[in-house]
């Protein structure tokens, strides 16, 4: 990790909690530029609620958290933290695109007008322009022939493959992935793990909550392990993989393998 | 009809392959693969060593309730139709003679046009509603509750009467700053006159209708959607409009059919406060005439014809939409 560079994403003792319920308690974390970031960890240990708390679809309860040297959701002024207006949320949120676990397209919008809705109504792109690199987009995603085709008509690897060219219609500096292939098929899984992994090599910086440690191993520069709403340990898929210092992570890698 | 409805006709009856007897359980008779298949799966329930023919040699079974049914049905439609061309009553001549009178045309399209005009200040309004009844600030989606509460918990009849009488309550009614000076008033009974009553009372007691259709609509609206429209950086309003509005119609538009229904026959209400839709057109011609009994068949051939027109357009606006919904299906794949 080069110290130079801005970290694209800096949690400082972020905490989450929903009402009673503490989510995240204290995550520390930092992202550089370029690099993949692997979240893994048993079921409700909060790997969720940190990757909506980057794009603010959760305010955070304490704790500092800034994306590309901004804080999420604030803005400093004289020293006073205050919150952001919603319209300036919004404008942050385009720079992060997001991909979900159950891809959430719109079914009423063809793949290429789910693409371009954003772009157009929200960057106020031109729909020439739009539609033109919306289909450069199918295509890098191997869907050029479906543009066409409603979500309805679509195989749940293709629906997930429109979704993040989707997200990337947005032009975003930092991707979040969310179980990108948890709801998929398993024949259909390898579809969309090639093109995430495609787009690490282009050096797009992205945090993948995932359960494949096989892309893990391959396309990440860091593993971050969570548990109960902690950063348990972090590390280089090599040693975190493979040889993990501490016992819980143990625990959970020979359940998942 | 009704029999139709309880006991679908046995469609073997017209398979010319099968017994004559009408009675034949359609299942089996209509069964291409049964009719067809030169060796019937067994499942098919028929008795051992039968099933080597064309067809199935049972005995149907019989349906003596049905039959019941169906005479006595039969005998009651006779006799009403018997009335209804035997008992001079009816005075079926009146009937036609106003049937397409000037005056009747002229209250059915009062009719149609209020029922046009209160239903779509009753959908803009429940859209509004809807909307203001979601909104993060209290006292908006509190004011919103409230309007629902009051329209809803009070007789369309009353609220029509209301402000057909609102010249009594407010006799100026003016247009400027709150507490401040006006720019334009005038006298209530002229700036309110009887159709803005009857538009006003049907439509916006409507609107508190249509804003539940509406919200269960937008409620409808998988939560995804909203979360993925948020992450791409779509505001509230323009997610609402682009996104879940045009997904919740499909929800919502089916019981918007039904109220528009509904609405045709409510225009009735009116008459109260003689508006001159169709109800009162025919009410004031027997009222000079005293064909009471024709002139109220005059207006309820008009409203069944009506609400035919609508109800097909409803079927038709139903299959459209239902296409849609092979989109639902597909979000988990
Ligand atoms: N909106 C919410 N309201 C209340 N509790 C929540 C909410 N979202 C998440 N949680 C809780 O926070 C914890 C972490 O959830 P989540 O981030 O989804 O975990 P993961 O993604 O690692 O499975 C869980 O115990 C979950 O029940
Ligand atoms: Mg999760």
């Amino acid at each position: 990790m080069s110290g130079t560079a801005v970290p694209m994403v800096r949690a400082e003792r972020v905490r989450k909690s929903f009402g009673q319920h503490v989510a995240l308690r204290e995550v520390s974390l930092t992202v550089v530029p370029g690099e993949v970031t692997c979240l893994i960890g048993p079921s409700g240990s909060g790997k969720t609620t940190f990757l909506r708390c980057i794009n603010h679809l959760e305010q955070i309860s304490g704790g500092r958290l800034e994306v590309d040297g901004e804080l999420v959701g604030y803005r400093e002024h004289r020293g006073r933290i205050r919150e952001l207006r919603p319209r300036d949320i919004a404008r942050k949120r385009r720079e992060i695109g997001m991909v979900f676990q159950r891809f959430n397209l719109f079914p009423h919008l063809t793949a290429l007008e789910n693409i371009i809705e954003a772009p157009v109504r929200v960057r106020a792109e031109r729909r020439s322009e739009a539609v033109e690199r919306g289909r450069a987009l199918l295509a890098r995603v191997g869907l050029a022939d479906r543009a066409g085709a409603y979500p309805a008509e679509l195989s749940g690897g293709q629906q997930q493959r429109v979704a993040i060219a989707r997200a990337l219609a947005m032009r975003p500096k930092l991707m979040l992935f969310d179980e990108p292939t948890s709801a998929l098929d398993p024949e259909l899984v390898g579809e969309v793990l090639e093109i995430m992994r495609q787009l690490a090599t282009e050096g797009m910086t992205m945090i993948v909550v995932t359960h494949e440690l096989g892309f893990a191993r391959q396309a990440a520069d860091t593993v971050v392990f969570m548990d109960a709403g902690r950063v348990v340990e972090v590390g280089p898929p090599a040693t975190l993989l493979t040889a993990p210092t501490h016992e819980r992570t143990r625990a959970f890698l020979s359940k998942v393998l | 009809m009704t029999t139709a409805d309880a006991s679908p006709p046995p469609r073997g009856a017209t398979t010319p392959a099968t017994d004559p007897t009408p009675a034949a359980d359609p299942a089996l008779a209509t069964d291409p693969a049964l009719a067809t298949d030169p060796a019937p799966a067994p499942a098919a329930g028929a008795a051992p060593g039968t099933g080597v023919g064309v067809d199935v040699d049972a005995v149907p079974l019989r349906h003596p309730g049905r039959w019941a049914a169906g005479v006595a049905i039969g005998v009651l439609a006779a006799m009403g139709v018997h009335s209804l061309v035997t008992n001079r009553n009816f005075q079926w001549g009146t009937v036609g003679d106003y049937l397409f009178a000037e005056p009747v045309l002229r209250g059915l399209w009062a009719t149609v046009y209020l029922t046009v005009i209160a239903m779509a200040i009753g959908i803009v309004g429940g859209i509004v509603l809807a909307i203001l009844r979601m909104s993060p600030n209290p006292v908006v989606a509190g004011a919103a509750w409230l309007y629902i509460w009051f329209f809803r918990g009070t007789p369309l009849l009353v609220q029509i009467l209301f402000w057909s009488f609102i010249g009594a309550l407010y006799p100026r009614l003016s247009l400027g700053i709150p507490f401040g000076p006006s720019f334009v008033s005038g006298d209530a009974n002229h700036i309110v006159p009887l159709f803005a009553a009857a538009v006003l009372g049907l439509g916006l007691n409507e609107a508190a209708y249509m804003a539940e259709i509406v919200r269960a609509g937008i409620n409808g609206v998988d939560a995804g959607q909203t979360e993925a429209a948020s992450a791409l950086g779509m505001s509230r309003a323009l997610t609402l409009r682009r996104i879940v509005l045009p997904q919740a119609m499909r929800t919502i538009i089916p019981p918007t059919g039904n109220e528009t229904i509904s609405m045709l026959k409510t225009t009735s209400l009116v008459s109260v406060i003689s508006y001159n839709e169709l109800l009162n057109a025919t009410r004031l011609i027997y009222a000079r005439n005293f064909q009471t009994i024709p002139l109220l068949i005059v207006a309820a051939l008009w409203y069944l014809a009506l609400t035919s027109v609508l109800t097909v357009g409803q079927h038709q606006l139903e299959r459209r939409f239902a296409r849609g919904t092979l989109a639902r299906v597909g979000e988990r794949r």
